[in-house]
């Protein structure tokens, strides 16, 4: 757990807990799974079906997540383009599809060659995208008050998603290349369906991937180095700016293979999916406690199945539905920036 | 040239010396009262209209932001709430209110868009009441749900606070989109109509006015009580600036920690900074809504929030007339400015227009890049934003001294 944090501080004695802070801690998730287990209770089969949703659909979350807290660890900066990032990735695969005449009718060696290859493909466009708008918009205002990087980071974002209108004005369907809505198999009377399975077996090694490489590699050293302190790491001899163009290009890989998996399990795509999905995920990242990478895997799950519960449209006998999701998804926000900014987990963060 | 240069100045010393300032107040004030008769009830007017609406609101952002110093992200949500007070206020929203027969209060039947009955009363369901005491009732609310919303924020500061806003102005036009019968299936008032929005609402109703204001062909009315608005927010604003309060909103945006042990009470500023912020969108809200005659969710999107801020940011921020200047020419170009751009659109192959959001974006971005502090800044902000450079040429000129030495000593 600390390893994973790219924030944690080094050997900070752990301080005197009193049962009120204990309590604190605790509340939130208690309440959280209180809540589901009632839920639960309530209406189990539908329950245990939503959940299932909600973890492969936080699957994306976790993995736009990560980019928000990578970042944010780093810069102390909301990348409010990273939601745009993750839109044009999923726009990057949808073209490769459509360019190289990849359809549900192809083969499936095929298929699964293109998924891969374009995989590849397309977080290797969203990244080099997400160190452009490092370059071009972030930099130049690294010493400026915190405020000014926020409104470029805003102001990108309104670029992107008008870049995005402009490439694709309507709703895009996407090729239906995995079967999506086919079940795989039936667990507790929950159909476990084709998305939910390549959901997970695309995210969960990414993930891996990203948590090895920031415990166990070199680079990985200098960013944890670097969210820490960028002078003192500066002083060490790590190259901070070339560091944080690593934090924006791994964050931005991550997002691209999300938008990949976004447009094969949700099938269409459309050029204002980034705002609403960079939202959740960077809540998701706050729950986790923000610049703790495992806290916004964990977070984008929670996220995930809380949607899930919601669109599902019926929590303890409340009408929601889809159209409540987000005042819900950012109702929960509101509550945990409030009651519990360091995150679910309990991490400190510089911002405290 | 240096010595050209500051006899002009002294000359214009002079001249200020001459001529007091509030003349040239005067003089600007008579000139905006003047100004329809100029221009005509067309679409110009129609533009100026909507664009006072908009320096009050950036004027209302500019407590929070310029003078406090808290980032709000989503002050649309007051707009929201102001204007569907004045959508649940004066409109047939409500129905069955009073057993049907509607609930009126110094209303005619000029604002209703509804004959009077030979008794002198209104025949009309729903709630009807005047425009100017919509007005303190709107602002009254927004400036709790300020409170309401400041309250939990306290403890945050910068990006956490700014999210925070966010979130808060996305939820609350999906709540008055979402109830339309009832909160959460429970009970069954319809408060919005979903998406299709409350219309139509009625009109602005002065006592002495003969006629149903601002309609298409006389918009002069519906102009000048805008203009009291405005200069109504202005005083507010000036007073509130140079007061007790007004201090301290630009001591805690300076220093928090600072200000809180010279004996500010933090609490008590930053409450007092989103209620006023607050209760100006709400103000703005009410007009809005009796002058487009309709209240729609769809007004009230993330976009709308950070045009407003754009708006205070380009101006300079915690400057007043900056940010006057600010939204004039952010919603004039808005206007007229980027439909100009159409005639782009047959050489670039694509609909500039569309992309007029992606254009502010672009703008926020050389704006930040370039010249943070906005177009007319104040004072303080830009030496706040130019402190390295300031640092700068003090250095440079330390190296200079240096070789200087050097040199001598060779």
């Amino acid at each position: 757990m600390e390893a994973a944090s790219i924030t944690e501080t080094a050997s900070a004695p752990p301080p005197a807990r009193k049962a009120g802070d204990v309590l604190n801690a605790y509340a939130l998730p208690l309440l959280l799974f209180g809540a589901l287990v009632a839920q639960f209770i309530y209406e189990p089969t539908a329950t245990l079906d939503n959940v299932k949703t909600g973890l492969s659909n936080g699957m994306v979350w976790a993995l736009i997540a990560l980019g928000y807290t990578l970042v944010y660890g780093i810069v102390e900066l909301i990348n409010f383009a990273h939601g745009e990032v993750f839109m044009i990735g999923a726009f990057v695969s949808l073209s490769l599809w459509q360019t190289f005449g990849v359809t549900d009718q192809t083969s499936l060696v095929l298929i699964v060659v293109s998924i891969i290859v374009f995989l590849a493909c397309s977080m290797f466009a969203s990244a080099s995208l997400n160190v452009l708008i490092e370059r071009a918009a972030y930099r130049p205002l690294r010493n400026a008050p915190k405020l000014a990087p926020l409104i470029t980071a805003i102001g990108m974002s309104f670029i992107l998603q008008n870049v995005g209108l402009l490439w694709r004005p309507t709703p895009d369907q996407v090729p239906d290349l995995i079967g999506s809505h086919a079940k795989y198999f039936t667990i507790f009377d929950v159909d476990v369906l084709h998305s939910d399975v390549f959901a997970v077996v695309i995210t969960v090694p990414l993930l891996m991937g990203l948590l090895w490489f920031v415990n166990n590699t070199k680079h990985g050293k200098a960013m944890r180095a670097t969210a820490q302190d960028p002078d003192a790491a500066r002083l060490m001899g790590i190259d901070v700016d070339r560091t944080i163009s690593l934090t924006f290009l791994l964050g931005g890989a991550m997002a691209g293979a999300a938008g990949l998996i976004y447009a094969l399990y949700n099938l269409t795509v459309r050029f204002n999916m980034g705002f609403t999905a960079g939202l959740i995920a960077f809540t998701a990242a706050v729950m986790g406690g923000i610049g703790n990478l495992k806290g916004a895997v964990i977070g984008g799950l929670i996220i995930g199945v809380i949607q899930a519960i919601s669109d599902g449209g019926n929590f303890l006998g409340l009408r929601l539905g889809e159209a409540w999701t987000p005042a819900v998804v950012f109702g929960i926000l509101i509550l945990v920036m409030v009651f519990r900014p360091q995150g679910l987990f309990g991490e400190e963060t510089r911002e405290g | 040239m240096s010595a050209a240069i500051a006899s002009i100045r002294q000359g214009r010393n002079t001249l200020r010396g001459l001529v007091p300032s509030w003349t040239w107040m005067l003089f600007f004030l008579v000139l905006a009262i003047l100004f329809p008769f100029a221009t005509g009830s067309g679409s110009f007017l129609d533009a100026c209209i909507q664009t006072l609406a908009y320096v009050i609101m950036a004027l209302g952002l500019n407590i929070v932001v310029g003078f406090a110093g808290l980032l709000d992200l989503g002050y649309v949500a007051f707009y929201a709430i102001g204007a569907f007070v004045i959508g649940w206020f004066g409109s047939q929203q409500f129905p069955d209110v009073n057993g049907g027969k509607g609930i009126h209060i110094l209303v005619s039947d000029r604002s209703t868009f509804q004959p009077k009955l030979s008794g002198g009363k209104l025949d009309i369901a729903g709630i009807h009441i005047n425009f100017f005491f919509v007005i303190f009732i709107a602002m009254a609310i927004t400036a709790l749900w300020g409170v309401l919303l400041g309250a939990p924020t306290l403890r945050l500061r910068g990006d956490y606070l700014a999210i925070v806003t966010l979130a808060f102005g996305e939820i609350v036009p999906r709540i008055f989109e979402n109830s339309t019968s009832g909160l959460f299936g429970i009970g069954s008032t319809d408060f919005s109509h979903g998406r299709q929005g409350i219309t139509p609402i009625d009109t602005i109703n002065l006592p002495w006015s003969k006629d149903i204001l601002y309609t298409d062909a006389n918009l002069k009315p519906a102009y000048w009580v805008a203009l009291g608005m405005v200069l109504f927010t202005i005083f507010v604003n000036r007073r509130l600036r140079d007061s007790r309060m007004g201090r301290a909103w630009i001591a805690v945006r300076e220093d928090e920690v600072a200000a809180a042990s010279m004996g500010v009470n933090l609490v008590r500023t930053k409450l007092w900074a989103y209620a006023m912020g607050a209760a100006f969108g709400g103000f703005a809200g009410v007009f809005l809504g009796t002058y487009t005659n309709t209240v729609n969710v769809d007004q009230f999107e993330f976009g709308q929030s950070v045009f407003i801020l754009a708006m205070v940011i380009v101006g300079g921020m915690g400057n007043i007339w900056g940010v006057i200047v600010g939204a004039i020419a952010l919603s004039m170009m808005n206007r007229y400015g980027l439909p100009q751009l159409n005639d782009l659109s047959e050489p670039l192959g694509f609909d500039v227009t569309a992309i007029s959001f992606g254009i502010f974006g672009f703008f926020l971005l050389i704006m930040m890049v370039l010249r943070p502090e906005g177009l007319i800044p104040s004072g303080r902000r830009r030496l706040e934003l130019h402190e390295s450079e300031i640092e700068g040429p003090e250095d440079t000129g330390a190296v200079g001294d240096m070789s200087q030495m050097y040199e001598v000593r060779k």
